[in-house]
């Protein structure tokens, strides 16, 4: 559905993406994740005929997004960034007007325009001039927007940002769903988003590609250096220096929690040490109040690759 | 074709969306009808050798109000959707830059002409007062509505060019109204060159709007300053167009 070569953007001489490599396969939802500035919505912006690349070349559904742009642009939906949307125009009338002119035939638009204002929750707006909207609201006119014309791909630019954990899961869910009929291509650095819908995940960075995976696969990598963490009271004994003592047990970092202990134990991979310490716990007569193998997050995928060079 | 009909039908709209049209409409019947005023009552004073629809397109107040209102109608155009960042959901929708362009053009200048349909009614109210016609032809009528139209088109161009070179839209609206007044007055320069030679006289005076609206509205249709003015305007429409794609270039 995506192919991207070698694509590169400058800005006054300054790479804002660099040589980006990859394809995103019909029904699959993949998600762009990278810290602010990493070039996230560039890359979007690209792909949706927005702006020209400096070099490299895209297509999108076989249609290259600059020698063939119109066609390009007739089988995407894009949403940007904080959806921009005509202040002064009610909701109905936006959406038969983007219909229009996303070439949508005139006898199909009421149609059209009625499903997604259900699909999307804006249903109870729709006479609602669009600069009165919430901000919940204004997300999903622009997702219904992007809906319109029924695209075989969307090009989500941060679509949960500014939503509150309600709506979010809400538009969370209405993705999901989308995927199942739709390519999806979506940006983020909400990463438990990430992990919840999308199938493949693109982790950027300063303008490269540092990782492209599935989330699981991300997530496996990092188990192996996965660890367990002990709360205990451990009187007078040094209990770092007794949990190092434990053979899979390759570093231990210490918090005190009031009269409590957090140990932070980093592990060989594939280790599980949970009941030597407990047995280590018992011979000692700690107090113990929690045990537990940390699973390790995309966040810590995320943090890991793109701290990596600034450690 | 219906994309741009599309889009123009929007530019159209959202002129009643925002209280700039109707501000503009107001400030315009304002000065249109008090020069109508004007004009009437000073020809009850003396006898004067040219009718009521020539004076009333030929006076300073028309001309003010004239010059003031391109900028009204044109800085919004481009500069809005810039600020606004609704220009990314507009080009990324499958339309061409040429239909973005020719469609704010021409909604402006469908507002323009929305601007000058009751000056019509005046003619007419005065003729049903007076019991006679307020020109003196039919043709007087159609030669200066011609030339509202040309010099409108050719001023509105230069506004839409204006308008997609900032996101500012007092900035675009400062742009245009100087060059406005500036094409405007080029034309005046020609009464102060007295003693110059006549060629530069009659040069400045090809780009006289006042001497284009003097010919016009005594009915003569004249092909040079039709000319002048189409080409100008297409002129603008291309570098407004070549503006706005530049525009993808520097981002």
């Amino acid at each position: 559905m995506i192919r991207v070569e070698n694509l590169t953007k400058r800005y006054a001489g300054q790479a804002a993406i660099r040589d980006l490599n990859f394809e995103v396969g019909k029904g699959e939802i993949m998600g762009f994740l990278g810290p602010n500035g990493a070039g996230k919505t560039t890359t979007m912006r690209i792909l949706a005929g927005f702006m020209p690349a400096t070099s490299g070349r895209a297509s999108i559904a076989g249609f290259d997004i600059f020698e063939q742009s119109l066609q390009a642009r007739t089988r995407l939906g894009y949403m940007p960034e904080n959806v921009p949307l005509y202040g002064d125009m009610r909701v109905t009338e936006y959406l038969d007007y983007r219909a229009a002119l996303k070439g949508v035939p005139h006898r199909r638009i009421a149609e059209r325009v009625g499903d997604v204002k259900e699909l999307c929750g804006v249903k109870d707006v729709e006479k609602k001039i669009i600069g009165a909207l919430s901000k919940g609201y204004r997300q999903r006119v622009g997702l219904a927007d992007a809906l319109l014309h029924e695209p075989d791909l969307l090009i989500l630019d941060e679509p949960t940002i500014g939503l509150d954990p309600n709506q979010i899961r809400q538009v969370r869910e209405l993705i999901k769903n989308l995927g199942r009929q739709h390519t999806i291509l979506l940006s983020t650095h909400i990463l438990p988003e990430v992990e919840m819908t999308c199938s493949r995940v693109t982790i950027i960075h300063k303008g490269r590609i540092e990782a492209c995976d599935t989330p699981e696969n991300l997530l496996g990598k990092l188990r192996q250096a996965g660890g367990v963490v002990l709360e205990a009271k451990v009187g007078k004994d040094n209990g770092a220096e007794e949990l190092k003592k434990i053979s899979a047990v390759r570093d231990v970092t210490t918090d005190v929690d009031g009269e409590w202990n957090v140990f932070s134990l980093r592990v060989e991979s594939g280790a599980d040490v949970r009941e030597e310490v407990f047995r280590l716990a018992t011979a000692r007569h700690w107090t113990v109040r929690e045990l537990t193998q940390r699973r390790a997050t995309l966040e810590d995928v995320f943090v890991e690759i793109t701290h990596a060079d600034e450690v | 074709m219906r994309k741009f009909y599309t889009l123009l039908s929007r530019e159209v709209r959202s002129y009643f969306y925002s209280p700039i049209a109707y501000i503009v409409l107001v400030f315009f019947l304002l000065v249109s009808g008090v020069d109508f005023y004007f004009q009437i009552s000073f020809m009850n004073q003396r006898p004067v050798p040219y009718s009521v629809q020539e004076a009333f397109f030929n006076s300073v107040f028309f001309w003010f109000a004239f010059v003031l209102i391109f900028p009204l109608i044109t800085m919004r155009l481009f500069a809005e959707e810039f600020k606004l960042g609704t220009i990314e959901p507009l080009m990324t929708a499958p339309v061409r830059d040429w239909q973005v362009v020719l469609s704010k053009f021409f909604g402006g200048l469908v507002f323009y002409i929305i601007l000058w349909v009751p000056t019509a009614f005046y003619f007419a109210i005065f003729q049903y007062i007076a019991g006679r016609p307020a020109a003196g032809s039919i043709g007087a009528y159609w030669g200066s509505y011609l030339m509202l139209l040309l010099v409108g088109m050719f001023y509105l161009s230069v506004g839409c060019f204006a308008s997609v070179l900032t996101k500012n839209q007092i900035i675009a609206a400062i742009i245009s109204f100087c060059a406005i007044t500036l094409l405007f007055f080029l034309g005046l320069v020609q009464f102060i060159l007295l003693d110059v030679s006549s060629a530069t006289r009659d040069l400045l005076g090809y780009f006289s709007a006042l001497e284009h609206m003097g010919t016009f509205s005594r009915g003569v249709i004249d092909t040079r300053p039709i000319v002048l003015y189409l080409s100008m305007t297409v002129v603008m429409l291309t570098l407004t167009h070549q503006a706005f794609q530049s525009r993808k270039w520097r981002l």
